[in-house]
């Protein structure tokens, strides 16, 4: 469906700073490569809610008279991004792919967003996804499908799809996604980008639409590694604004990235999880993805690392604790769109009574995914049923967090410690956790919409890191049947420079014995039925 | 097997503000009934001694100086309000006939 992509459009977004601060290629140049990208392409796709091409090239062109006029610049000015729909901006319609919030323009820009319109990057859009995220193929959105770019006839992943289909589409060369329990990790599995759950509460959650407040992150989603760290390192660090936000400076994120691209992993311990697709848990894994993956622990072990496997046997539970936790804290969350503030009313006839407009506001407003979840999460949340649901739940929680701690062998409170026990008793703790970053690649259009286990089964391998607040990345780590495949790698909390480490001595090991990048693949099958 | 029954499902959707429609309580009840029973599964957790996570990161009380600050000025806001009136959010009856 793609056309090949330009020159412009093919750069990562580290090599658009360069030649953007070199004063080698204008802002306005490359701004208009990217909507010409989507002019042409996303009646397809699917992947933008809202596209401004005026404002951006307003934008793009502010960019380049100060540059032209001496002005100082950040290093980021005049690259171009695309914003999950989820993040409010200022004037610009924000929807979280609902109903209920169509046409509904912020007062107010999130942390995430206005720290990326300091850094004078340039917004492109903002992208579709599953409606207040809830779902793992984009097809929850209430608008429209997002396409995968690898294969029409395939979701993107979810529920950051629009900016996965976006990115590795060639629409836009990063975006920001929220992942709530893999949403941004999935979506980028599914489409052979690189995207970084960060740590919680190491980028602000000040101006996210909330879905489940205790697990809600924002974070990059990105063509390499190195493009995923740099636009963490823009975003991320203390918000007052956000009260979870952690006080605490972020690691050093890009440089670990080029660190890990020279390829020497000796003295980094990495644990498989058996839990997550290894022996005796292998049932809904495809042997594709899991031969991908264990060419790539084999690959990681050529690069020096140490390899063992760990066990986390709690993590058996997390799919059944998540899906507690998030409709109970999303039927909290949802309760503020009632009709009276902001976006949609229905039937405020004059004799309907408040209550009233407020049922038949939400019915109109809300699909039928958000209406399970909130009917579940009231449910897991009303008396008599709290402690066996959600306490159970948070209990389940707490055995998550304590597997990673002893992995990590680290102390319960979390923070990377050493010493500790691994499950073979052996000599101190790793330092990641690697595993799949879906069960699966990426499945057809309408293949699970009517089965809510089946779809949520997608999430199996990135709810425990979400559960427990660490950081995890995705990485590109082959094909199978055609279709990208993501390995995971989890570090303990604040730890998030060992993902960007990690994956980036994968990456540039396979680059390497490719002689192309991950995406290079898509744009040269693209190209060649462009012919 | 957990069962949600349509009368259940209904109470739980009047408690959420939901106006369901049949076909919705048709649907839902099936559904839910099985996704109750997936996640029913923590119940097999060893937590005898476990306390809860309410949250990734232990904190209490984020304080912020309390010092006033401007805040959204009043037509920014109201501008996006479904219906407003004399510089306020106008709402649909509160109060029932009899009151």
């Amino acid at each position: 469906m793609s056309a090949p992509t330009t020159e412009l459009t093919g750069r990562t977004a580290d090599e658009l700073a360069r030649l953007l601060s070199a004063g080698e290629v204008a802002a306005a140049d490359v701004t208009r490569a990217y909507l010409d990208r989507i002019a042409a392409e996303d009646g397809d796709l699917g992947a933008y809610l809202h596209v401004d091409p005026e404002a951006a090239q307003a934008q793009a062109a502010e960019v380049d008279s100060a540059r032209a006029a001496g002005t100082g610049l950040g290093p980021l000015a005049g690259v171009p991004v695309a914003l999950k729909d989820v993040v409010v901006t200022e004037g610009v319609p924000t929807t979280s792919g609902s109903r209920i919030l169509e046409g509904w323009r912020p007062p107010y820009d999130a942390t995430v967003a206005a720290r990326l319109k300091a850094a004078r990057t340039v917004l492109l859009g903002k992208t579709n996804m599953d409606e207040f995220a809830m779902g793992s193929s984009t097809e929850n959105s209430a608008y429209r499908p997002t396409r995968n770019p690898w294969d029409p006839a395939r979701i993107p992943g979810g529920s950051s799809g629009g900016s996965s289909a976006a990115v590795a589409g060639g629409l836009a060369p990063w975006a920001i996604g929220t992942d709530t329990g893999g949403s941004i990790r999935q979506p980028a599995a599914l489409t052979g980008l690189v995207g970084h759950k960060p740590t919680y509460g190491s980028v602000s959650r000040y101006g996210l639409i909330a879905f489940s407040s205790s697990l809600d992150q924002a974070g990059p989603m990105a063509r390499t590694v190195l493009d995923a760290a740099v636009l963490h390192e823009a975003i991320g660090g203390y918000d007052p604004c956000d009260s979870t936000s952690i006080d605490a400076p972020l690691p050093v994120l890009a440089e670990s990235a080029r660190r890990g691209a020279t390829g020497d992993l000796s003295g980094v311990r990495i644990g498989v999880v058996r839990e997550l697709g290894g022996e005796g848990h292998a049932e809904g894994y495809e042997p594709g993805v899991l031969a991908r993956v264990a060419e790539a622990v084999a690959l990681l072990e050529g690069l020096g690392a140490e390899v063992r496997e760990v066990s986390c046997p709690a993590f058996d539970l997390a799919l059944a604790a998540y899906y507690l936790i998030a409709p109970s804290e999303a039927s909290s969350n949802l309760a503020r769109f009632d009709g009276v503030r902001y976006g949609l009313r229905v039937g405020d006839d004059g004799e309907r009574d408040l209550d009233e407009v407020m049922a038949l506001t939400r019915e109109r407003g809300f699909g039928p995914e958000v209406k399970r979840r909130i009917v579940l999460g009231t449910y897991a949340l009303s008396s008599g049923y709290y402690e066996a649901y959600y306490g159970q739940a948070q209990k389940v929680r707490t055995l998550i967090s304590h597997d990673f701690a002893e992995a990590f062998g680290s102390s319960a409170a979390g923070g990377p410690a050493g010493g500790g026990r691994d499950a073979d008793g052996g000599t101190g703790g790793v330092d990641v956790l690697v595993s799949p970053t879906t069960p699966t690649v990426a499945f057809p259009l309408g293949a699970r919409v009517d089965d809510p286990i089946a779809m949520y089964a997608a999430d199996l391998c990135t709810l425990p890191a979400s559960l427990a607040g660490v950081p995890a990345i995705s990485v590109p780590c082959g094909l199978s049947d055609g279709l990208p495949v993501g390995l995971q790698i989890m570090a303990p909390a604040l730890a998030d420079d060992r993902c960007y480490r990690v994956a980036a001595a994968l990456e540039a090991a396979q680059d390497d014995a490719r002689g192309a990048r991950f995406l290079d693949q898509l744009a040269a099958r693209t190209g060649a039925e462009a012919r | 097997m957990s069962t949600l029954s349509r009368d259940e499902l209904a109470h739980l959707a009047r408690l959420a503000r939901l106006a369901v429609t049949d076909e919705e309580l048709d649907l839902f009840a099936g559904q839910l009934s099985v996704v109750l029973d997936a996640v029913a599964r923590v119940g097999e957790a060893p937590v005898d001694d476990v306390a809860p996570t309410t949250h990734a990161v232990p904190m209490t009380n984020v304080t912020r100086p309390d010092v006033v600050r401007p805040s959204l000025p009043r037509d920014v806001v109201l501008a996006g309000a479904p219906a407003a009136e004399d510089d306020r959010f106008r709402v649909p009856r509160i109060l029932g006939e009899e009151a």
